[in-house]
């Protein structure tokens, strides 16, 4: 393991990493005992608190379950809506024409900028005054209007920084064979974008899955964050079913997440490809106007 | 068409107030909280990284929207903990600025985390040829590189905080998300006009911030 802090440790620099490793296990040992402690004060440790969520299947069937499904269901519509959209946008900021690229940019740029709540606030007030749309699936368009508008310009900046990412030599290349613009567009440059984005994109469906327990919280959308009053409400375990809440959002997430580093690696290395590649992000924003592809 | 902002009504200079408190004081607390992650993360202690990693993922991978609640409901109503904060709108106020704190420290860290892999391991063997101690390079070579590869993405994690503080309205925090969802309610022949106001007060936050330090940012980059 060789770092730019510090060299591979001696036989001094072990016995002081083994003695800070005793000092924080220690730290840490008391933070959770105090934790503990004040939940076993509330009774939030009792058994009966946590034992529903393996002896009784109800609370799968009728509540997590469907909870995730819906949780999933909003994410995925608002994905596959959102990428041809973002294509489209991400194509236009590209375009050589000033009257394509202005609007398009000023329209990625507004979208980016609002928090995806007021997007989601504002859906919902427009189909309550301007549509027929019933009540019942109401807040499931509400949530996927609001995360298709914020997503689209997201994704719009990741398509940029895809093509962008590519060696000037694919350009070159294709005008050297003849191609148009437009050619060159569909059938080099973006094919290539597409694998280069990938780990992206599956890092950008981590944040629209994060996104839709805000549909629940504020809309009434019945999804998993959504189920956390209902199973509390009839077992009274208000820690524990956020704990196991929790952990079902991060295994799902890791899950995204690990694949998109591992694609990302893979393409990295690749052979068949120019190496070209957006990373996964870090942070809930797009790459923006400072991302240099890769 | 904008006579509800003559109403006296509706503070909605206030709320965007409450908005730009709560992304002030999470932002410095983030700053610290992230900071201490990306120490741990790059420690050479086993244990300490192990931790690190462990919050980060399991952190990053939960929605803010819950994290914010769980410190609603969990910490507040059901452990009774409510951060000194005497009136159920401070407690809520602190609430809020503690969720996100320990939501976007993860991002923090992070940040920091790729400032430092930005600086080229020869950096350092280099330094440690010339003789200088662990302090020296830390202070000297390597982290002088690596805040100014940071600041770039210290921007966006910013801007992306400024935008989650909107969360905080899910738990009754009296912000700008708020006073939106009551106006959109009480001002319904009015919905385009009550979402340009809101939209170009988040427009107003988060664009200057992102140009200004997109600016510094370009300015310190190491060019490399």
């Amino acid at each position: 393991m060789t770092s730019v802090l510090y060299d591979a440790p001696g036989p001094k620099a072990k016995a002081r990493n083994w003695i800070y490793s005793g000092v924080f296990l220690v730290l840490l040992g008391l933070a959770v005992w105090w934790a503990l402690g004040l939940m076993a004060d509330k009774n939030q440790l009792d058994a009966d608190k946590w034992s529903p969520f393996v002896t009784d299947s109800q609370i799968w069937t009728t509540f997590l379950i469907p909870g995730l499904l819906e949780t999933l269901k909003a994410g995925v519509i608002a994905m596959v809506i959102a990428l041809p959209l973002g294509a489209l946008l991400g194509i236009g900021r590209l375009s050589d024409h000033a009257w394509v690229r202005t609007p398009v940019g000023a329209f990625v740029e507004f979208f980016r900028a609002i928090p995806v709540l007021m997007l989601m606030l504002f859906g919902y007030a427009l189909y309550v005054q301007y549509t027929g749309v019933s009540s019942d699936v109401r807040p499931l368009y509400a949530v996927v209007t609001g995360l298709v508008l914020y997503n689209a310009s997201v994704i719009a900046e990741i398509v940029r920084a895809g093509v962008l990412s590519l060696p000037n030599g694919q350009t070159d290349a294709a005008k050297a064979i003849g191609m148009r613009k437009g050619q060159t567009m569909v059938h080099v440059l973006i094919p290539q974008a597409v694998t280069a984005m990938l780990p992206a994109l599956v890092s950008q469906l981590v944040v629209i899955l994060k996104d839709t327990a805000l549909g629940g919280t504020v809309l009434g959308l019945g999804e998993l964050m959504s189920m956390s009053r209902q199973i509390s409400a009839n077992y009274s375990n208000t820690i524990a079913t956020f704990v196991v809440i929790a952990l079902i959002y991060v295994a799902v997430n890791f899950a995204l997440t690990s694949f998109a580093s591992w694609m990302e690696s893979r393409q990295r290395k690749s052979k068949r490809s120019t190496g070209a590649v957006v990373p996964a992000r870090v942070d809930d924003m797009a790459t923006g106007a400072n991302s240099g592809g890769a | 068409m904008f006579d509800f902002l003559d109403s006296g009504q509706y503070d909605v200079l206030g709320a965007f107030w409450v908005t730009v408190q709560l992304t002030l004081y999470s932002a410095i607390g983030s700053l610290i909280w992230g900071t201490a992650l990306a120490g741990m993360r790059v420690s050479p202690v086993p244990l300490m990284r192990g931790f690190g990693t462990t919050y980060v993922n399991v952190v990053r991978n939960t929605p803010l929207t819950l994290v914010i609640i769980g410190c609603s409901l969990g910490l507040s109503e059901t452990l009774g903990i409510t951060l000194g904060g005497t009136t159920f709108k401070e407690t809520g106020f602190r609430l809020a600025v503690l969720g996100l704190t320990a939501y976007t420290g993860t991002f923090v860290c992070e940040a920091l985390r790729s400032g430092i892999n930005t600086v080229p391991v020869g950096q350092a063997e280099a330094a440690r040829a010339l003789g200088l101690s662990f302090f020296q390079v830390l202070r000297l070579i390597v982290l002088p590189q690596a805040f100014r590869a940071v600041i770039a993405p210290l921007t966006n994690v910013l801007i992306a905080l400024t935008k989650n503080t909107t969360v905080a309205a899910a738990i009754g925090v009296a912000e700008a998300a708020l006073l939106m969802k009551e106006m959109i309610e009480n001002e319904a022949d009015a919905l385009f006009a009550v979402f340009g106001v809101f939209a170009l007060g988040f427009v107003l936050l988060t664009l200057p911030t992102g140009l200004l330090l997109g600016w510094v940012a370009k300015r310190a980059a190491v060019k490399r």
